[in-house]
């Protein structure tokens, strides 16, 4: 029952399924999840797809374990992944903490719908982007990669995988019902011209192997079991031999090599575009779905002689620190839109520090934010008094 | 030992002699080795270790066999049995 | 330290599968956990497996800690985890073999629904479940094994609930390999360890070992030999009884043995049979479902 990793073409399907094929594409071949609305579709296609390509699918108990599985399944060697939506998402929080903690790669998409609790399980929200950033327990630093349609379902996918290789931890993919719900035309390139980025092994004996002597990168080689090196890993506070070290000093050392990988690479792992911002007096900031609503807007708003602009996030988390505090500089207002009661607004307002206005448009979710809304708000900021 | 009639290969049978190590400062002084020992070869310290804790002595090592039962039981790792020569020497190791 | 070469001599058979430099290890003095690792060593030596081969998983506790202190690719994940993470590590290395050491409250409390799901799966995994009736690590609080009416410092009047009978659970759930042994039958136990590491499938080894300091004291046998011998003492062996009958009595039997050992294909076999297109569809062919409702309901 051989098939093809990528399939190269032009295909017609929805966002949770080019996830799936941009797993695939990126070389995963463990997939441990547990079936939730709107995230399903992931796990039923890999479940089809993984053992015609040589890989493993299995259908765990519940998210805990799906997600304890996919660490287990990473450190096996094999690039891993699961699916979830809101409420298996929080029982992943632990586990995901263990994912940081033990600097094991790995990819979670949570396809987002409106919470909170079981909410509304069939329709769109965006309320998880908060919990996505602080939710396990502990300082970290994490991934959460945005994809709006279809097609960045597809490529953001394959660069989640791409970064959790590169800086290992566990990478989120940060969808929503709409987008993993909605057909579109997706393109599969051929396979070589898909970079696929591996975990970097250890070049040293076993006897001077130190699994968490970081590189000059800040990310420590990882060596898989059965490779020889006979390594301990641990969700405990640990020191570079693995080895748990009950102290402030470890713990200081510790943290601040996981969260320093994130810090110090943030040029090799933000990702944001801007459309009409050069001269823009508003610029609307959005992510996922709702950077759609944006667009749509920006373009109505310019049209009605409005000076807006857009930024899409395409990575939410690390945060653009730096390009939003210099963007609160230039213009006016800051307009997020998102389909929660207000998070990442939250980041706006932290970093325009008063320089500029902040302004939400919210819904708490089951439908998108609709484009004239944000219209009307970005009309609004340009007549407010600076 | 007394037997009703003599083994008839009592004389090609040799009770192996072993030789008991213990690992002093690894022991915590539970006492298992010492109420378990087959020979009943083993005695308390009356010395600390550097944990503070009392620890085996051999205070018969002659009468050692090898049963090991003493390595099994012991919870730390902290006590083992070789096999020994006549004279309850180890044979000569690799280091 | 000029004693140096004396210590060099002095090296226990099992230093070289230990992590000698974090040794002495936390467990209190008289705790049996000691004896179950000495005992696991044992048995992945005996086993002839190559090293790099073997992995051992933890979840969190006492027993949890074993994973630190052994010197093969090793895994203390979080609490109840340990077979959920030891089945993806299965999963993607199937060549390994993948043993998961965990005390009682760990495997059957938290992560009691884990523990079913993979005994059904007969996941090719090792569970050696060390159960000495309480939560040692936090201070002796109440376990899923703790006695009924035995003393925790959550149940200080005595506990009120019914205990599981872990060997009873896992056959019940589908496990392929049931044993229990207390921590003194030290030999047979490394042996039934050593079987269970070469069993294909999900084999589980219940040990019942003295918890000295959290248990035994608030239950008043003070002393860890006392605790050990008064397991041993009641123990009878009753090898392939039926394991709802292998009951942890304390007034009558503690029932050790070797109670399930079955051959049957693992997940992974089944997996693979079905991609394979192997098994046949269900319902099976010739069942006419058009002849359903024929039958009179009621």
């Amino acid at each position: 029952m051989a098939g093809k990793a990528v399939l190269t073409g032009t295909h017609f399907m929805n966002g949770d399924e080019a996830c799936c094929e941009g797993a695939l594409a990126a070389g995963c071949r463990f997939f441990g999840g547990y079936p939730i609305t709107p995230a399903t579709e992931v796990a039923e296609r890999m479940s089809k797809r993984l053992p015609q390509v040589g890989g493993v699918f299995i259908q765990m108990e519940d998210e805990i374990a799906s997600m304890a599985a996919i660490l287990g399944a990473s450190w096996g060697g094999r690039k891993s992944m699961t699916s979830t939506s809101g409420p298996g998402f929080s029982l992943m929080m632990e586990n995901i903490g263990l994912g940081l903690c033990t600097e094991t790669p790995c990819v979670i998409c949570n396809v987002q719908r409106a919470g909170p609790s079981t909410g509304l399980p069939t329709l769109v929200g965006q309320g998880d982007m908060m919990q996505a950033r602080w939710g396990s327990h502990g300082p970290y630093e994490i991934i959460a990669l945005c994809p709006a349609s279809p097609q960045e379902m597809f490529d953001f996918t394959i660069r989640a995988f791409n970064l959790s290789e590169q800086f290992r931890l566990p990478v989120l993919i940060m969808a929503d019902e709409v987008v993993g719900h909605m057909n579109e035309r997706v393109v599969i390139p051929p396979a070589d011209q898909i970079e696929v980025i591996d975990r970097a092994k250890p070049s040293v004996s076993p006897a001077e192997y130190l699994p968490y002597r970081p590189g000059p990168d800040g990310v420590a080689p990882m060596a898989n079991f059965g490779d020889g090196y006979f390594m301990h890993v641990t969700g405990l506070t640990h020191d570079q031999r693995g080895y748990p070290t009950m102290t402030p000093a470890a713990q200081v050392e510790m943290t601040e090599r996981i969260v320093g990988k994130i810090r110090n690479n943030l040029d090799r792992i933000l990702d944001y575009e801007t459309l009409l911002l050069d001269d823009a007096q508003v610029a609307v900031v959005a992510y996922g779905i709702s950077a759609r609503s944006a667009r749509g807007a920006v373009l109505a708003a310019r049209e009605a002689g409005l000076k807006a602009g857009l930024v899409k996030l395409n990575v939410a988390w690390p945060f653009p620190e730096q390009f939003i505090r210099e963007l609160s500089h230039q213009v006016k207002c800051m307009i997020m839109p998102e389909i929660n009661l207000g998070q990442m607004v939250l980041e706006l307002e932290r970093l325009a520090q008063g320089r500029c206005a902040v302004r939400l448009v919210a819904h708490p979710g089951g439908t998108i934010i609709s484009p004239r809304r944000i219209v009307e708000a970005i009309g609004q900021a340009l007549k407010e008094r600076p | 030992m007394k037997y009703w009639r003599q083994p008839l290969d009592r004389e090609e049978i040799k009770v192996v002699r072993g030789r008991v190590e213990v690992i002093k400062d690894r022991c915590k002084g539970c006492g298992f080795c010492i109420a378990y020992c087959s020979r009943g070869l083993l005695v308390m310290s009356r010395k600390f270790n550097r944990k503070g804790y009392h620890y085996p002595e051999a205070a018969q090592p002659e009468l050692c066999v090898n049963c090991h039962f003493c390595e099994v039981i012991c919870p730390e790792f902290a006590i083992f049995s070789s096999e020994a020569d006549a004279a309850g020497n180890q044979p000569p190791v690799g280091e | 330290m000029t004693t140096a070469p004396a210590a060099a001599l002095a090296r226990h058979p099992h230093d070289d599968l230990l992590r000698t430099e974090r040794i002495p290890h936390i467990w209190c003095s008289g705790c049996g956990i000691g004896i179950v690792f000495g005992s696991l060593m044992a048995a992945i030596t005996k086993s002839g497996l190559p090293r790099q081969d073997v992995a051992v998983v933890s979840g969190i506790g006492c027993t949890g800690r074993m994973a630190g202190y052994i010197r093969l690719d090793s895994f203390h994940t979080t609490h109840g985890r340990a077979i959920p993470f030891a089945t993806g590590l299965q999963l993607a290395r199937p060549q390994g073999k993948v043993i998961v050491a965990s005390g009682d409250g760990d495997l059957l409390a938290i992560g009691g629904n884990h523990f079913i799901h993979a005994a059904r799966r007969n996941m090719d995994l090792t569970i050696i479940c060390v159960n000495n009736f309480n939560y040692g690590m936090t201070g002796g609080q109440l376990a899923p094994s703790t006695p009924y009416g035995a003393k925790t410092t959550t149940t200080p009047q005595g506990n009120p609930d019914e205990p599981f009978n872990f060997c009873a659970l896992a056959a019940a759930c589908g496990a392929s390999y049931v044993a229990r042994w207390t921590a003194l039958h030290i030999r047979r136990l490394t042996n039934t360890i050593l079987e269970a590491i070469h069993h294909r499938g999900f084999s589980f080894v219940e040990v019942v070992a003295p918890c000295p300091t959290a248990f035994g004291r608030r239950n008043k046998i003070r002393g860890a030999l006392d605790l050990l011998r008064f397991y041993y003492d009641r123990s009878v062996v009753k090898n392939h009884i039926a394991p709802g009958e292998a009951t942890i009595d304390f007034d009558h039997h503690l029932v050790v043995g070797k109670f399930v050992e079955l051959d049957r294909p693992t997940f992974l076999d089944h997996y693979q049979m079905v991609n394979r297109g192997q098994v046949e569809a269900w319902p099976a062919t010739g069942v006419d479902a058009s002849a359903a409702g024929q039958r009179k309901a009621g």
